[in-house]
């Protein structure tokens, strides 16, 4: 099973500069041109599911504004 | 059927206040201000320590930060720093400052501060550029590189040449961890933030003057995209000012962060 992972960007702090868009290996963020952030910035939405959780989205972001998840297995109690 | 857990691989840090920065979209200042909390954070110093900020485009570096901060006259922030360090030894503290504050105005404290083996941490960024002002030509700018006060390129003939900190305060027998990194991708994000603990942890030890230079972008005052001002950094920039370990104290060698 591939690592599966998602992220959740502030649309408050999300600038949409862009520099997570450049750096994702992925290709899965975009900037969301049909919503404006409180500041009037397009925000970054994910655009596909095959996010793998690396973070590096939340390295390159000058602005903290990107929280990244990964699916972890539980590890099931051996019987 | 494998049943899954979310896991938080990255959140924002804790030393972070909620409030909107000030700096333009793509400016790395907001990533040097996170690499220092995520230190703070991690090494659990936020109670005792004391930021210094600067005059320049990070001039409102205290409020972004949960901790405590003081505003120092333009270039004084390593003097400032000096106080504070010599009252409050018990205390961490840094100073966050920008090239036209650290190279030009501010030349002399910094210089005397290192002579002198203050054990501070000086947080510098460097992106050739004075950007809160308007983009006019700083000491670190480079030859032929056009601002709006040399808009046909700097004259090394007329106007000097970029002065390279990282070098300059190696020499000073008073530093203990000198190293210079860059900011415009992941890769050199990751080296900028163990460089920004190991200057922590110099401090904690008393290793001396501790000093971080972050090449920085600024896509505003240099009128190009935040795409292009990070291959700026990479092409043009590094070429001037090397990255590099400027000076280790052999007390931080094989120290893992």
């Amino acid at each position: 099973m591939p690592v599966s992972g998602w992220i959740v960007v502030d649309d408050f702090y999300c600038k949409g500069c862009e520099l997570c868009i450049e750096a994702c290996p992925e290709d899965v963020l975009e900037l969301d041109m049909d919503r404006l952030t409180p500041k009037g910035y397009h925000p970054v939405k994910m655009i596909e599911e095959t996010c793998t959780g690396c973070g590096i989205c939340a390295i390159v972001c000058p602005d903290a504004a990107i929280t990244v998840y990964r699916e972890k297995p539980v590890k099931q109690a051996r019987r | 059927m494998v049943s899954t857990t979310a896991e938080v691989v990255y959140q924002r840090p804790e030393s972070f206040t909620d409030v909107h920065t000030h700096y333009c979209p793509g400016c790395t200042h907001g990533i040097a201000h996170r690499l220092i909390a995520e230190v703070i954070d991690e090494m659990g110093l936020r109670e005792k320590t004391i930021g210094v900020a600067p005059v320049g485009c990070s001039v409102f570096a205290y409020k972004y930060f949960k901790m405590d901060f003081v505003e120092a006259p333009h270039g004084r922030a390593p003097a400032m720093a000096t106080g504070i360090k010599r009252v409050l030894p018990e205390n961490t503290v840094f100073t966050y400052q920008g090239d036209g504050d650290l190279a030009s105005i501010g030349m002399a404290e910094i210089m005397h501060a290192a002579a002198r083996g203050e054990n501070i941490t000086v947080i510098f960024i460097n992106n050739a550029i004075y950007g809160m002002t308007g983009g006019q030509m700083a000491p670190t700018t480079l030859p032929g590189m056009k601002t709006t006060s040399s808009p046909f390129g700097r004259d090394v003939e007329l106007t000097g040449h970029p002065i390279r900190m990282a070098e300059i305060l190696a020499i000073m027998d008073g530093s203990g961890y000198i190293v210079r990194r860059s900011l415009h991708n992941a890769a050199n994000i990751r080296k900028s933030k163990k460089a920004i603990r190991l200057a922590f942890e110099a401090q904690e030890r008393g290793l001396g003057f501790s000093m971080v230079e972050l090449l920085s972008s600024c896509p505003t005052n240099w009128k190009i995209s935040v795409r292009d001002s990070m291959e700026f950094i990479a092409d043009k920039m590094i070429p001037v000012f090397p990255l590099g370990d400027y000076k280790v104290s052999p007390s931080l060698e094989g120290l893992k962060v």
